[in-house]
């Protein structure tokens, strides 16, 4: 039996949690850029269909989806939270109104989608239409600029960087948004929601070029950390993934171009945290050692999370499972 | 300017009143829903099918609407609450991010499942997902309730200072996860959150079968109204004098280990003993209602009922005195008429429950018109009498944030300013407000929209599809 006293005295099994938190917490945000990422990027597209049978076709994709999707993001700050509580407590009063701003547009994008379905007539269904894409756009981009902002320390909320960052993650919700929609409700959408994704990768890539030369100049040491085998290797595997992306829509293999874009995900979020390694904070300087929390909690947080997070994975395996294949129009919803 | 410390306490005040609402609504329908599932699958009944593809779609926007009024909260620590979270972060964080992990997301997953997937899944997967969504709300609780048990009763910690920072570290996390105040919270809560949903249940199906049998207009379906009526007292019989017995044993817990919160409960200013408890109290003043003192106010006082209370049984013990801390009090205006208008209702709820009881048992259930209209009023009466006694409980805890150990004050962001606070401030008045009607006006429709009809059902072979099984009202 593993006594509190046992627990307190070090790390578990020798292991550098603070490390693993740190990517641990990355990884969470990835996942979750990443799931409610096609989410908004299906309300980003949802904004160029007219047909009435696309629209519905496009909330049924999402319906039994975006909510799981979306607790990711509560996961990510729970976990902030827990294992880093100083620079949650910081990085999430320091953005105080961007915080809010991401919350309201969450709120936009929760809540449209149900209002859309109450009525079926015209002005109403614009309106929540017109809402529904305002937060699924909204969301990622302000979510882009806090972590643009995290990641140079910016002590204000709007910054190029931020802006920059913002734009390049609403591109990528566009190219996963896209590869998904095609996979659950292709037969209803038309052909050009395949040239939107590939058009929104090729953007992604020139984004991301933009956000690393503007990080190569607001940086201290920003070309040496640029230069890194680390960050040159996760660019050229995404202009790999872009590529397989474009030729895997153009072929209709949609599955592998969600992967892809889900492979496009995960390593911007990796070139961030590559980038901002060893400080987790760095408008105020601090580390990754000098901000964990305590071994006692920090251990018992490890293990929780060692047994509770393959399970939240089976969930969603059990969920997509039940839904895989195409959706009807108005199946959800 | 406004002051930065009131706007956040405002906000939190706000967005936790409002947010709140809707745990209680998917908390309290989720053991009905767990039973209609069973009883669907089970016995093939129309009528399961109906009462379980009715109330799951007030369970399912009451759900989408807690997620986005939740994340609210989860950020407003450390938006507004810097200070505090840095302080507390070691303590608090963990069950916050374990009730994500474990709790979230098996209901958010399950969900999915539960509202959109009847015609995707077969019975055994769908019954697992009626159960994990249930288990998903209420172990949500469990880890929520741990993390503000913990603020009311704090143990298990000791106080470091760190780079010039008090800082609360964990010792001892049993004691201070299964802390003194977290078992009565829960069972207080959790019970809340059922009868809260039996009375709006009760409510809305006697609004039916007082149309039917009482006015004598033709109502579709109106056996289902009946039957949600009757299940609904039966929830509410259970329910409502178990909240009253352990809301007993909860006073008296706040009594030994928040000696100010029940003084302020019982507007006790001076240590005394025969304290009288006020069960009714009358406001002959303007000055009564704003600054209550229960030696001046006029009503019924039950010798000793107070001392009684506190100490579980004895009416001559001893009252500590809001004067007699160094702290200053917390508003005692709002806890002392909040703590009494939620202990009225409390009773009130009993009251109709044997009422209904009784009349059930004479074969007079559907032919009662005063009793319907009780049951109309008290409709959202749960839910108020579930505020109130938050407000108690937090309003009471002031001037802590920390019992004892962090004042909320101390709480605040430092570097939040006026300006931002009170632009927030007034975005949620706004937002909120607007969520709130909107949630109205979709419940109200999916309770105009009625039942699925029989021609629709898959228990009786029905053909349509039971997609909209959703949030929509109509298909």
């Amino acid at each position: 039996m593993i006594s509190a006293s046992t627990l307190a005295d070090g790390p578990l099994l020798g292991l550098p949690l603070p490390e693993l938190w740190f990517a641990l917490l990355f990884a969470i945000f990835g996942t979750f850029l990443f799931l409610d990422g096609f989410d908004f990027g299906a309300g980003a597209i949802f904004a160029t269909l007219e047909d009435e049978t696309a629209r519905e076709a496009v909330l049924s994709a999402i319906g039994p989806f975006w909510d799981g999707n979306e607790v990711w993001l509560v996961v990510f700050g729970g976990a902030l939270f827990a294992s880093f509580p100083a620079v949650y407590a910081d990085l999430f009063s320091r953005h105080y109104l961007l915080m809010f701003a991401i919350l309201g547009a969450l709120i936009l994008r929760g809540l449209a989608p149900e209002m859309y379905e109450q009525r079926h007539d015209e002005g109403w269904q614009r309106w929540w239409g017109r809402s529904f894409v305002a937060g699924s756009v909204l969301a990622p981009f302000l979510l882009g600029a806090f972590a643009g902002n995290w990641l140079v320390g910016a002590d204000r909320s709007l910054t190029l960087v931020g802006f920059v960052v913002g734009v390049t993650v609403v591109l990528l919700t566009v190219v996963s948004g896209a590869a998904f929609l095609r996979l659950k409700a292709g037969e209803y959408l038309p052909d050009a929601v395949t040239a939107y994704g590939v058009r929104a990768v090729v953007g992604y890539l020139g984004a991301v070029v933009v956000t690393l030369a503007l990080l190569a100049v607001r940086l201290p040491d920003g070309i040496d950390t640029l230069l890194s085998p680390a960050v040159v290797a996760l660019v050229v595997a995404s202009i790999g993934l872009a590529a397989g992306y474009a030729v895997a829509m153009r072929r209709g293999a949609h599955l592998a171009a969600l992967a892809a874009s889900g492979g496009l995900t995960y390593g911007l979020v990796a070139v961030v945290a590559v980038v901002m390694y060893p400080l987790i904070d760095p408008a105020v300087g601090a580390t990754v050692e000098g901000s964990i929390v305590s071994t006692l909690p920090l251990n018992l947080m490890s293990i929780g999370a060692a047994i509770l997070l393959p399970l939240v994975v089976t969930y969603f395996v059990v969920l997509y499972s039940a839904f895989r294949g195409p959706v009807e129009p108005g199946e959800a919803y | 300017m406004i002051d930065p410390v009131i706007a956040s306490r405002l906000q939190f005040a706000l967005t936790t009143i409002v947010h709140i609402i809707f745990p209680v609504m998917s908390m309290g329908l989720a053991p009905f829903l767990v039973y209609f599932t069973w009883k669907d699958i089970r016995t093939d009944e129309a009528i399961y099918e109906q009462l379980r593809r009715f109330w799951t779609k007030i369970f399912a926007i009451s759900f989408v609407v807690g997620t986005v009024t939740g994340i609210v909260l989860e950020f407003e620590f450390g938006t507004n609450f810097a200070a505090f979270s840095t302080t507390a972060g070691e303590l608090f964080g963990g069950p916050l991010a374990v009730e994500g992990m474990m709790a979230f997301m098996l209901e958010a997953t399950f969900l999915g499942v539960f509202v959109f997937g009847r015609d995707r899944v077969g019975d055994k997967l769908y019954m697992v997902s009626a159960v994990a969504v249930g288990l998903g709300t209420w172990l949500s609780a469990v880890w929520i309730l741990i993390a503000n048990s913990w603020m009311q009763t704090p143990r298990g910690y000791e106080l470091v200072t760190e780079n010039g920072q008090t800082v609360v570290h964990l010792v001892d996390p049993m004691a201070a996860y299964l802390n003194p105040r977290f078992g009565y919270m829960f069972v207080h809560m959790q019970n809340a959150a059922v009868e809260s949903v039996a009375l709006f249940m009760a409510g809305v199906a006697a609004y039916y079968v007082f149309r039917h049998h009482v006015w004598g207009v033709q109502i579709r379906n109106v056996e289902f109204w009946e039957a949600t009526l009757k299940i609904a007292l039966v929830a509410l019989l259970i329910t409502a004098p178990l909240q009253v017995l352990h809301g007993d044993m909860y006073g008296r817990h706040v009594a030994e280990t928040q000696p100010q919160k029940f003084a302020a409960m019982e507007a006790v200013w001076d240590t005394e003993s025969y304290v009288p408890e006020y069960i009714v109290a009358v406001p002959t003043s303007l000055e009564d209602i704003t600054d209550p003192r229960a030696k001046d106010l006029f009503g019924i006082g039950i010798p000793g009922g107070a001392s009684w209370l506190a100490s579980g049984g004895d009416p001559s013990a001893e009252i500590r005195g809001l004067n007699s801390f160094d702290t200053e009090s917390p508003p005692v205006a709002i806890v002392f008429w909040a703590f009494r208008a939620m202990v009225g209702l409390g009773f009130w709820f009993i009251l109709l429950a044997f009422w209904g009881g009784y009349r059930w048992y004479t074969g007079e259930l559907f032919e009662d018109g005063l009793l319907h209209k009780a049951l109309m009023a008290s409709s959202l009466g749960g839910i108020a009498a579930t505020e109130l006694g938050w407000i108690v409980t937090e309003v009471g805890r002031q001037p802590w944030v920390i019992q004892g150990v962090m004042k909320t004050s101390d709480g605040v962001s430092p570097g939040l300013t006026g300006t931002e606070a009170a632009i927030t401030l007034a975005g949620f008045a706004l937002v909120y407000g607007g969520l709130l009607v909107l949630y109205t006006y979709v419940v109200v429709r999916i309770i105009r929209g009625g039942p699925p009809s029989r021609g629709e059902l898959r228990s009786v072979g029905g053909q349509s599809a039971e997609s909209p099984a959703g949030v929509t009202g109509d298909d």
